[in-house]
């Protein structure tokens, strides 16, 4: 996996709380067996309409949010099913670093795992960019080594992330690797087991 | 002080703590389904890795299966699914309770009825209601196709260690309250985050009365609070749930082990980083309105009314539940007309779901207009079931008696709710398009479903003749 240092995109807004995985991506595609190709159906039913034409009033359809890498969202986001294919369905989209002021633990998880970014800010931050989200030209920078978010004009914001997880991006290590080579003391656990 | 049994869980099966690190943590048991492992095995395979614990790993296919003419997949990429796991499971020696399986079923009803499932494990899966088999006293909590892949590697999982809250119910619940609406009573009153970063412990009178079923159903919908896990302390009702089940020691070695089961309940005197006091007798049978969990009210409520928001963002969330749903603001829940039943799912297809059901089916009829489904939630259930002559009071009345799966609880076989159609369903979520595109779900307890089916609108079950069977 690649690492994520810094991280300057577009901002897509979208003010909803409680944004669960199962319309993130749903049901309905979860039946192939690969990683990849999932950003077709992001938000499938929100996405389309009945017709399968973009329904133009969903946030990420509209003229400002188009290449947005960062997506702005409100409380308890990725709350529901475990499914890992929200984040895979995110990032093949486009998706690199989602903020919100809450995230659901499993989807926040699955997130780090993919080596994509969930931002917790403040309310009021949060409220912010929403509002600066909808300007077509509004961009942030995101530094992982800072733990910062700034836009040009000024906003600066620190979010919380766990020293190991930080390690962990920006070095793009393969968790299991790291964890085979503490076989031995696996090995002594499973040992006491007996 | 005392601990908790979540401490002492925790604590047992650390292999490798480090400051600024989560811990290394042991999972004594996995469970595996066809949706959300085909890329852990991709991944393992890509990498030349071996599944550590093939013996602590179990498998078997739920959310895909057809419910009627099941070994006649007509849907190719279902099929393609269900075979890549029983590729992945001979390739890396995995025991698989196959579609031909008498132990096949949900994943998290077969894990307790065939003992697999036991106090004082770790337990995950690649399902969010794992949360489960912590009605057994175990630390069991859903996780991603990542830690599923990091976990047939290891046989560990990188874990911080969550907050704990206790959930205590006090009291005793009345005739037609059941358990799905005790933790439907819980999601309306703290919202569908309250247990975000913790692990509930259930515990008061009314859990210590509830069988271990009633308990699963509770710790299943611990993650529609948010919570990764949630649990209760074994006792005597473990025990003797547990005994003579297939994957428990037998004789002398299941009294010993019994005894360290039961030292594993919460001490006397533990402390919790968050506390919660339901009293029992405020509790109704539950109806979902809108579209998260914790729209719920009682049976004899109504849908709330916009200026009845505590702020913008609940206002937000109501409206558009309400626009989903095609509710106006105040409508009475009793009010509310239905065109499909789904009794099944994790949370409520077991032999007792079915017979609280039966008791209000029998001598009844599914309302015309009503197409009613009931789903049972393994083999072993369905066979329990007939042989007590369930499926023949279900089938008398019109109810549709179908064979084991996850079915209409989200939709991924061909047990779908058409768009604009209101279900009142057993399952655990409400979302948008969960039960199929423009569905629109109503969680209710098994009791309250098949009243639903049987007037084809919402009545309280209290009121209904052979209610007082039901408890």
């Amino acid at each position: 996996m690649a690492g994520l240092t810094t991280l300057r995109g577009k901002v897509a807004g979208m003010n909803r709380v409680n944004v669960d995985t199962d319309q993130i991506i749903p049901k309905q595609f979860l039946k192939r067996t690969e990683k990849t190709g999932f950003g077709q159906y992001l938000f499938y039913d929100w996405r389309f309409l009945a017709d399968g034409t973009p329904n133009p009033e969903f946030e990420l359809n509209r003229p400002e949010n188009q290449g947005a890498s960062i997506l702005v969202a409100n409380d308890n986001f990725g709350c529901g099913s475990s499914r890992e294919h929200a984040p895979w369905a995110l990032q093949d989209y486009g998706i690199q670093v989602v903020i919100a002021p809450s995230f659901a633990d499993i989807f926040h998880q699955n997130c780090l795992k993919n080596g994509m970014l969930p931002v917790v800010l403040k309310e009021e931050e949060v409220h912010y960019l929403l509002e600066k989200a909808k300007s077509a030209s509004y961009e942030l920078t995101v530094s992982v080594e800072d733990k910062t978010i700034k836009d040009a004009e000024g906003f600066q914001a620190e979010f919380p992330l766990s020293a190991y997880w930080q390690k962990m991006l920006i070095n793009g290590w393969d968790e299991i690797e790291l964890t085979l080579q503490m076989d031995d003391q696996i090995k002594r656990y499973e040992d006491s087991l007996i | 002080m005392g601990k908790t049994i979540i401490d002492k869980l925790w604590d047992q099966h650390i292999v490798h703590r480090e400051e600024g690190k989560p811990d290394l943590l042991y999972i004594d048991l996995h469970l595996v389904h066809e949706v959300t492992s085909p890329q852990a095995f991709s991944g393992l395979r890509m990498k030349n890795r071996k599944v550590r614990r093939p013996d602590r790993t179990f498998a078997t296919v739920d959310h895909n299966v057809p419910t009627v003419n099941r070994f006649n997949i007509t849907d190719p990429v279902a099929n393609n699914q269900m075979e890549t796991l029983r590729q992945n499971c001979k390739e890396f020696g995995i025991t698989l309770a196959d579609i031909n399986s008498p132990e096949q079923g949900i994943v998290h009803v077969i894990g307790p009825e065939l003992g697999l499932t036991q106090p004082g494990m770790t337990i995950v899966c690649g399902d969010s209601h794992t949360s489960t088999h912590g009605a057994f006293g175990s630390i069991a909590f859903g996780i991603g196709t990542s830690e599923v892949e990091h976990t047939l590697a290891t046989q560990t999982l990188w874990q911080s260690k969550p907050k704990t809250l206790k959930v205590q119910v006090d009291g005793k619940l009345g005739t037609g309250v059941l358990a799905k609406d005790v933790i439907l009573y819980v999601l309306s009153k703290h919202g569908v985050n309250f247990g975000t970063g913790h692990i509930i412990e259930y515990c008061g009178e009314v859990i210590r009365d509830m069988t271990m079923e009633e308990r699963m159903t509770v710790c299943n919908m611990s993650i529609e609070g948010g919570a990764r896990a949630g649990l209760v302390s074994p006792d005597e009702t473990t025990i003797e749930y547990l005994r003579g089940r297939k994957y428990v020691p037998s004789g002398q070695e299941f009294e010993e082990t019994a005894e360290k089961w039961l030292a594993l309940a919460s001490d006397e005197d533990a402390t919790y980083d968050k506390e919660i006091y339901i009293d029992a007798s405020e509790i109704a049978p539950m109806v979902s309105w809108g579209t998260n969990p914790s729209q719920t009210a009682p049976v004899t409520g109504r849908v709330p009314f916009l200026n009845e928001c505590a702020n913008e963002n609940e206002r937000r969330s109501v409206e558009s539940a309400l626009a989903y749903m095609d509710f106006k603001e105040g409508q009475q829940i009793s009010d509310i007309k239905i065109q499909k039943v789904f009794i099944g799912s994790c949370t409520n297809s077991r032999l007792e779901d079915l017979r609280m059901a039966a008791e209000i089916a029998k001598g009844r009829k599914v309302a015309p207009g009503v197409q009613a489904i009931v789903v049972p939630g393994s083999q072993n259930v369905k066979v329990l079931a007939e042989a007590e002559g369930l499926d023949k009071i279900f089938l008398e009345a019109g109810f549709e008696w179908r064979e084991s799966g996850c079915s209409m609880c989200l939709s991924m076989n061909a047990d779908i709710v058409p768009a604009g159609e209101h279900c009142a369903s057993t399952s655990n979520r409400n979302f948008e398009g969960r039960q199929g595109a423009g569905s629109r779900t109503h969680l209710v307890s098994p009791a309250m479903a098949a009243a639903a089916a049987v007037n084809g609108y919402f009545v309280d079950v209290r009121k209904m003749e052979s209610a007082e069977a039901v408890h």
